[in-house]
């Protein structure tokens, strides 16, 4: 188990205060200065020494992502954008930090702006979040009057803004296409890539897009070396990561381990253990709802990092673990996500739009058993339809839960759903054609 | 892409109060000066704050001539949103979520709490108009389920019956506590903590 002295989040249940002194005193802000006086290039060594990478959910190589931007400043300006739109079923940790450990996100903000060429920063906070936007503007301001940021940060030299934008209950922004077009005054729908947001981003300009937990590890692995970030965890999936425990456990909560944390461990140790004993457990969730669920003979040994879930085909995504225990209807819980990404998909892709309907109301019925056993293929052949055939992830992200549920529980679907098919005659038809004209 | 009604009574007028000019010119100053159409989504609540919670097509109008940006745009973005209400809301705006975290946390029963206190409907006004319910997507406090919001206050923890004492106060115009309903702290386990055991080192 990790060590109290190496979590980085120290303040995650608010068991001191929040604001900017007692930060200080935690450690934030110190030796900020001499970071800047060691250059860019080492900024960006040290995070690429350190592996960090990405916690938004994609799990991108953060110090890869920064050496993307334009070395030089040309016509126009660098951009910086955090983003705070933190809305994936079973996710909650950037709430803590915004929260709690505002400096540390706000210190993390300048830095990178720094190591980017970026002197303007938004924050882009989901418009539920308006009491930890105001906790964190509150933050922004002690910042301002101690003359951390603004012009001269922190005696850096650096000039440097920090804005706040929130959004208003679009899942979708999340994407960091999606995200920049909001930011834009436009609907969020994500944008074609290439070009990449490094390169033509915000209002065209160079921006690098960056997750709240990432930014906020950033000030503590450049105080105590990307080397010490790197010792913690395992190879190429490295450091601490907050992981939120919710679901049928006894104590849900949220807890700072270390990468590669077993499951069981996670579960059994910090969440208090499943409710009704381990025995009682029917499937785990392991990073937000897009991510596929494991069920518990893989639950007893995959460790929580980005690779060993990949390899059991699954994610860690942002680490929000969700427990499903056996008194839950399994097909009841995959067709409430189905009807989330339904209601949340953008409306831009055909294939999302209307295949994320299709799933919903498909797992509808066979959580009722009102499916015929073929719908079971076919359901699978719509993810399969939508899966990488859409602008950004939203499709991969809502057909993946689907798949998952196919994968491990299609023999427990199959014995519920005993429906005759609706059309005997013709088995040839596919069913993309509309079945109601060719049947006259 | 949420489907959202746009109320059939509409007033002729709107405008911006004297403060709000004021608070809406600062916020336009966040981007750069050519980009004022940004500035979209936060004067949008700003209208939905001087307007009882929600947003008038006029106001719509209004806002697109004062950003200079055409009127349908600013529909676009007004309709895409969830959190814009384009019909009135109760002035205590009950918001579930029902997600799969709360839901087998026991989240229906919380609306069966709705139905039964505010109104059988959902987006209904009370009967003594002061409040309405809606059941929304995760609002990111699945660690506290199930939860609710009130206006912006997270209420979390809840069960059936801490939900009807709460929608009690409401009804009665008085505003409860919020956070935790189990008296737990934020989102530690509770009881018996694992990690940052010695509060010294925080």
């Amino acid at each position: 188990m990790l060590k109290d002295e190496d979590r980085i989040f120290k303040n995650l249940y608010n068991d001191r205060s929040s604001d900017i002194n007692s930060a200080i005193l935690r450690g934030d802000w110190t030796k900020t200065k001499e970071i800047f006086s060691k250059g860019k290039e080492w900024i960006i060594n040290e995070i690429k020494t350190s592996e960090l990478r990405g916690r938004g959910g994609a799990g991108f190589p953060t110090g890869l992502k920064w050496s993307f931007a334009p070395k030089e400043v040309g016509s126009r300006p660098h951009y910086l954008v955090i983003n705070a739109d933190e809305s994936e079923p079973g996710t909650c940790k950037d709430r803590d930090i915004l929260r709690f450990e505002p400096q540390k996100l706000i210190e993390g903000c300048l830095i990178a702006s720094y190591a980017v060429n970026a002197h303007v920063c938004y924050v882009y906070i989901r418009g539920e979040y308006f009491n930890e936007g105001q906790r964190l503007q509150k933050a922004i301001d002690e910042a301002y009057e101690k003359n951390l940021i603004g012009k001269n940060a922190a005696g850096t030299g650096w000039d440097f803004d920090i804005h706040i934008h929130y959004g208003a209950g679009a899942y979708i922004c999340g994407e960091e296409t999606a995200l920049l077009e909001s930011l834009e005054g436009k609907k969020g729908q994500p944008r074609l890539k290439p070009p990449f947001p490094a390169l033509v981003g915000l209002y065209g300009c160079p921006t690098i897009i960056n997750n709240v937990e990432t930014i906020a590890v950033v000030p503590t692995i450049l105080r105590k070396g990307g080397k010490w970030f790197a010792s913690l965890g395992k190879p190429k999936n490295t450091g601490t990561k907050i992981f939120c425990i919710s679901g049928n456990v006894n104590k849900p909560c949220n807890v700072e381990e270390e990468m590669g944390v077993p499951l069981k461990e996670l579960i059994e140790k910090h969440a208090g253990g499943v409710i009704g004993g381990w025995d009682n457990l029917k499937a785990v969730i392991p990073g937000g709802s897009s991510m596929p669920l494991l069920p518990k003979d893989i639950c007893e040994t995959v460790t929580m990092d980005f690779d060993s879930l990949i390899n059991n085909k699954s994610g860690l995504g942002t680490a929000g673990v969700v427990v499903i225990n056996k008194d839950q209807d399994i097909i009841k819980c995959m067709a409430r996500i189905a009807r989330f990404y339904k209601h949340e998909s953008c409306g831009q892709c055909t294939p999302c739009r209307e295949g994320s309907g299709w799933m919903w109301r498909m797992l509808e019925r066979m959580a009722k058993g009102e499916a015929s056993k073929e719908e079971v293929e076919m359901l699978m052949d719509v993810t399969k339809q939508i899966e990488g055939h859409t602008i950004c992830a939203f499709g991969e992200g809502s057909s993946w839960p689907v798949q998952g549920l196919i994968r491990h529980f299609k023999k427990e679907i199959m014995e519920r759903n005993n429906f005759k098919p609706i059309i005997n005659k013709d088995r040839k038809i596919p069913y993309l054609v509309d079945q109601h004209l060719l049947d006259k | 892409m949420s489907l959202k009604k746009v109320s059939k009574e509409q007033p002729d007028k709107f405008e911006f109060s004297k403060e709000n000019l004021i608070l809406a010119e600062k916020l336009i100053q966040k981007y750069p000066k050519e980009k004022k159409q940004s500035a979209v989504m936060p004067l949008l609540y700003l209208i939905q704050k001087q307007n009882d919670n929600w947003i008038p097509l006029v106001a719509m109008k209004y806002l697109a001539k004062y950003l200079n940006m055409p009127y349908i745009k600013v529909y676009e973005v007004a309709t895409f949103y969830s959190m814009y209400n384009l019909a009135p809301v109760g002035n205590y705006f009950v918001q579930v979520c029902t997600t799969t975290p709360c839901m087998i946390r026991g989240a229906y029963k919380i609306i069966e709490a709705c139905k039964e206190k505010i109104s059988s409907k959902e987006n209904e006004l009370s009967k003594n108009k002061k409040c309405s319910w809606i059941e929304v997507e995760c609002l990111g406090a699945c660690i506290n389920a199930p939860m609710m919001q009130i206006n912006n206050d997270y209420y979390e923890d809840l069960d059936k019956d801490k939900a009807l004492k709460i929608f009690e106060k409401i009804l009665n115009d008085e505003k409860p506590e919020p956070g935790s309903y189990r008296g737990r702290k934020n989102s530690e386990p509770e009881n018996n903590r694992t990690t940052l055991m010695d509060l010294n080192n925080a």
